[in-house]
């Protein structure tokens, strides 16, 4: 009996939710106001691979929604890394309306003035933004950005394999008892940071000596390392492939969902802390509808609704304080015990070059040329001996036929 | 023919045009991309970069497993070409059919796939804990990186291969065996120089994909060891460098040209379109 | 000669099956009722639900379809032309010129056809100061301009074939150059044409590297869509490429079914002629 009340209950509650959020409804009577005279218009968004709800797993789709309310068509793109959103922009060809990039990114484009500042009468929902991300570094004066999701780097690692005494720090990445377990990051500035951390060296730092260290602590974790990924680490974490990854918090939580053996943790030495900012490139055609797109990420059933699916912390106030929400108060997005964290400062061209120069060579370093030398040698050889040996050949057939 | 000689120079002409601006002018952008800097300045500094011992190292191993890929597809294709060109013509069909199919899957989930199947929590090794041999560690190895290639290209070979064979003028091998041949010599000496057309162009269709590729380095070999075709990729959508990629794209073409040209002296000097 | 040896059978077969293997495990985890591609965990169809309602997935599909028809029409009408003008060049020289020009990007590799196709369109974007270029447009060049060299390599051949005096034959009976094209000419290399057409579909489609370098945001096809979702790679994508299998599968047993009987039905009717 005691059961079926608690299941009525619940039901209760749930229906409750459901009517209170369609309620919320007037949160896009400004929305579908302020769009009317833009429906039939595109809107270009280019994203992080995974990052909105889509109508996947119960979630909701947004971009439908937003579709419905607006009558405005969203062209939806995504992308891997800062640098190849940044690429994208910068040689020209595309337009974006909107793109989500992170803290150091957006200084770097907002100093190449590429990103336009925004007209904040049409987000009216950015009063929803908790303090604490207004005025960051890269934008002191909020002018060009709207914090989109908050995140964290730390390490991932299996708990059936790897022994709890060995985790805490980021030595684990190094530790050869897990030889071909470990999964390092595809993309420089990651890379380098997580050697960076481990040897205490600043992830700012523009001193070529600090990251000649960080690299060789790169080389010598190498032989270590099963491959080097980027989303790809969802399915080697998720089927158990490997043992350790270092990766975001919130995607932790995702593959957690899918392989419960895995746990994750901040490592002592401090970690790197980021903020996903939606920023409009100056290359956009539809800035109302962007900025229209912006307010509608703010309201708290979007907002919500993209906190549960993308499983990152939110620095929208109604999500953090919402009582359904169900990562309210989550150790790992939201952990009590603040880690150490650094944000990543913009680098200008030189130091980008040095870095990927560096990177490049890191991909060679290990693997033994010998073979290639010998290989390619002796096809060489072979071709020149068969040119010979059919130049003998003819000459001899002919002085046989001129015999004849 | 007279009568016509104007309408036969413009009915090509739309050919002519697209084919200049499109195969030639995109050609030209890449030499004046190689050629300059980020600020439009000619500059020899891209081409230069090229003598690095990085970039020279990628290039000779891309060159290595194109090599090693083509050398392995061939001998896979040649005695399969071989079978079925042998077979009852409706077969041959059908056999044609079956190895076209998979080229209408698309590359990307093919090699999605083999990562399925070689993985080492994947179907391969999971069989084999089972029968009790134990896992064998086979993805992200440049034994990976070769499967899956030659699992990719191998249709490409196949069916110049076959091809030509099917050209063949049997009665030259019958009369190679009234001439007092032995199987061996007939094989040497008359099927191989009389489908060598057929080797040449399907090795130019599989070496220089495999030479080229990025796609599958990244997802079985765990970019772990890096292509040339990695590499150009992430100039061009990473590092914001298109200068230093035009360079390494125009070497690499020239390299390619160059293999071409020593691969077509192998074989007969006709065109070498037995593909269709 | 036509000898078949046990041998070489169970060799075709042994290449067969590893050349489907990865097609089978595909097509078995279509149907896995989890999202795992490397264990199964039970039957289930949820992947082709999923697939019926991701409007992504089925948009990029649509894109391809449209892409693949367009460039492999379009390409087929110019290289048929440009056909015709090639066979009737008298300058050798510019023959092999233009030749071996068309060519090139069947030689060049796929990366570097995309990357120059790429950098002619920004610097025409940078040109012309427009900021989207790269779209639907760019993709439909780019598909016409690789497809050509097979289209035109599988035309040339039967023109070649072609008995040269049988247009003239139609010119001294009192044809136009047109309508000899179109009644004697073309019927001649149909096939060629057929076949060019469906090589260009089939390149069309399966082209991921070079559509990869020159998409812009506005129009992506289905190669590309699937590149750009390795982070949650799902069974969705192995149910869309499975259904795609079988009904390339059903349409090429139908054409070999029907083919064989007109082949028939021709036959019997040279008979009673």
């Amino acid at each position: 009996m005691k059961r079926i009340v608690a299941v009525l209950i619940s039901v209760i509650v749930a229906l409750s939710a459901f009517i209170s959020a369609s309620a919320e409804d007037d949160d896009f009577d400004y929305l579908r106001e302020a769009s009317a005279p833009l429906k039939g218009t595109q809107l270009n968004v280019y994203n992080w691979g995974e990052y909105i709800a889509d109508g996947k797993d119960g979630a909701a789709d947004v971009n439908a929604i937003f579709e419905e309310i607006t009558g405005i068509k969203i062209n939806y793109t995504t992308y891997d890394t800062n640098e190849d959103m940044y690429t994208k922009l910068k040689s020209g060809g595309t337009s974006y309306d909107i793109v989500i990039p992170s803290d150091y990114m957006i200084a770097r484009l907002i100093e190449e003035d590429m990103v336009q500042k925004l007209d904040f009468s049409h987000i009216p929902h950015y009063s929803n933004i908790l303090d604490e991300y207004k005025n960051l570094y890269f934008d002191p004066d909020n002018e060009y950005s709207v914090p989109y999701n908050v995140g964290m780097i730390g390490v991932i690692y299996d708990t059936t394999k790897v022994d709890p005494e060995d985790v805490g720090s980021w030595d684990l990445m190094w530790n050869s008892k897990y030889k071909g377990s470990i999964l390092q990051y595809n993309n420089p500035r990651d890379a380098f940071a997580t050697a960076q951390f481990l040897l205490g060296i600043d992830v700012n730092s523009t001193s070529t000596d600090d990251w000649d260290r960080a690299y060789s602590k790169l080389v010598e974790q190498k032989p270590l390392v099963q491959a080097y990924v980027a989303d790809e680490v969802f399915s080697k974490m998720e089927s158990g492939e490997a043992a350790i990854a270092s990766y975001y918090v919130g995607d932790f939580l995702l593959m957690s969902e899918v392989n419960e053996n895995l746990d994750f943790y901040f490592p002592k030495e401090g970690t790197n802390v980021f903020v996903d900012s939606v920023c409009i490139p100056n290359s956009a055609k539809n800035k109302t509808a962007a900025e229209l797109y912006i307010d509608f990420l703010l309201t708290s059933e979007i907002a919500l609704e993209n906190a549960e699916y993308i499983c990152y912390a939110s620095p929208n106030r109604t999500v953090v304080e919402n009582e359904d929400y169900s990562l309210k108060g989550n150790e790992y997005i939201y952990p009590t015990e603040e880690p150490i964290t650094e944000y990543y400062h913009n680098f200008n061209s030189d130091m980008n070059n040095m870095m990927s120069d560096r990177w490049n060579s890191l991909k060679l370093e290990g693997s033994s040329n010998l073979s290639t030398y010998i290989g390619i040698g002796s096809v060489a050889a072979l071709a020149v001996i068969w040119f010979i040996v059919v130049k003998i050949r003819k000459a001899k057939r002919n002085k046989y036929y001129e015999q004849v | 023919m007279k009568k016509n000689s104007l309408l036969s120079k413009l009915i090509s002409a739309p050919h002519i045009v697209w084919a200049a601006i499109f195969i030639v002018v995109p050609l030209v952008m890449v030499v004046y991309y190689a050629f300059t800097d980020r600020n439009g300045d000619f500059t020899v500094e891209n081409i230069k970069a090229m003598g690095y011992y990085t970039y020279v190292n990628v290039f000779l191993r891309s060159l290595w497993y194109g090599i090693i890929v083509t050398v392995i597809c061939l001998v896979i294709a040649y005695p399969f070409a071989y079978v079925i060109s042998n077979l009852a013509p409706k077969t041959q069909g059908t056999m044609v059919m079956l190895i076209m199919l998979p080229m209408w899957m698309s590359l990307l989930l093919r090699t999605y796939s083999i990562m399925a199947l070689i993985s080492d929590t994947g179907i391969i090794n999971s069989f084999l804990e089972a029968v009790g041999i134990g896992r064998i560690k086979m993805i992200n190895t440049p034994f990976a990186v070769i499967l899956g290639m030659v699992y990719d290209f191998l249709p490409f070979m196949i069916l110049p291969v076959y091809s030509a064979m099917t050209k063949m003028d049997v009665s030259l091998i019958e009369t190679a065996y009234d001439l007092g041949a032995n199987k061996r010599n007939v094989f040497l000496k008359v099927i191989i120089p009389l489908s060598r057309s057929g080797i040449v162009s399907g090795a130019t269709m599989v070496f220089v994909p495999s030479v080229s590729t990025f796609f599958i380095s990244q997802r079985l070999g765990g970019s772990k060891t890096a292509l040339i075709g990695e590499i150009i990729e992430s100039l061009f959508v990473k590092n914001n460098n298109p200068h230093l990629g035009s360079a390494i794209s125009l070497v690499l073409m020239v390299l390619i040209l160059i293999c071409m040209f020593v691969m077509n002296r192998f074989g007969d000097e006709e065109e070498g379109a037995v593909m269709i | 000669m036509k000898k078949k040896t046990p041998l070489g059978i169970a060799y075709t077969a042994l290449i067969l099956i590893l050349l489907y293997a990865p097609i089978i495990v595909m097509i078995i985890f279509s149907f896995n009722s989890s999202r795992s591609t490397s264990v199964m965990t039970g039957f289930s169809l949820k992947w082709y639900r999923d697939l019926l309602y991701d409007s992504e997935i089925i948009k990029a599909l649509y894109h391809s379809l449209i892409i693949a028809f367009l460039s492999a029409s379009i390409s087929t009408v110019l290289g048929t032309m440009a056909c015709v003008g090639i066979e009737r060049m008298t300058k050798k020289s510019a023959k092999s010129l233009l030749m071996n020009v068309t060519n090139i990007p069947m030689m060049n590799p796929d990366i570097v056809t995309g990357i120059s196709m790429l950098l002619l369109f920004t610097f025409s974007g940078l040109i012309l100061k427009k900021s989207d270029v790269l779209g639907f447009w760019t993709l439909l060049i780019t598909h016409i301009t690789f497809n050509l060299p097979y289209v035109i390599l599988s035309i040339l051949p039967k023109l070649r074939q072609m008995d040269a005096y049988l247009s003239e034959a139609a010119y001294d009976l009192g044809c136009t150059p047109a309508k000899a094209f179109f009644k004697v000419v073309l019927p001649s290399i149909k096939t060629g044409i057929i076949s060019g057409f469906l090589m260009a579909i089939t390149l069309s489609i399966d082209d991921f590297v070079i559509s990869y370098f020159v998409t812009g945001s506005s129009w992506q096809t289905l190669p590309v869509k699937i590149y750009s979702m390795t982070k949650r790679f799902d069974p969705t994508v192995y149910a869309l490429s499975t259904t795609v299998f079988f009904a390339i599968l059903i349409l090429l047993i139908l054409k070999n079914f029907f083919q064989s009987k007109s082949e028939k039905r021709s036959i019997r009717g040279e008979k009673t002629e």
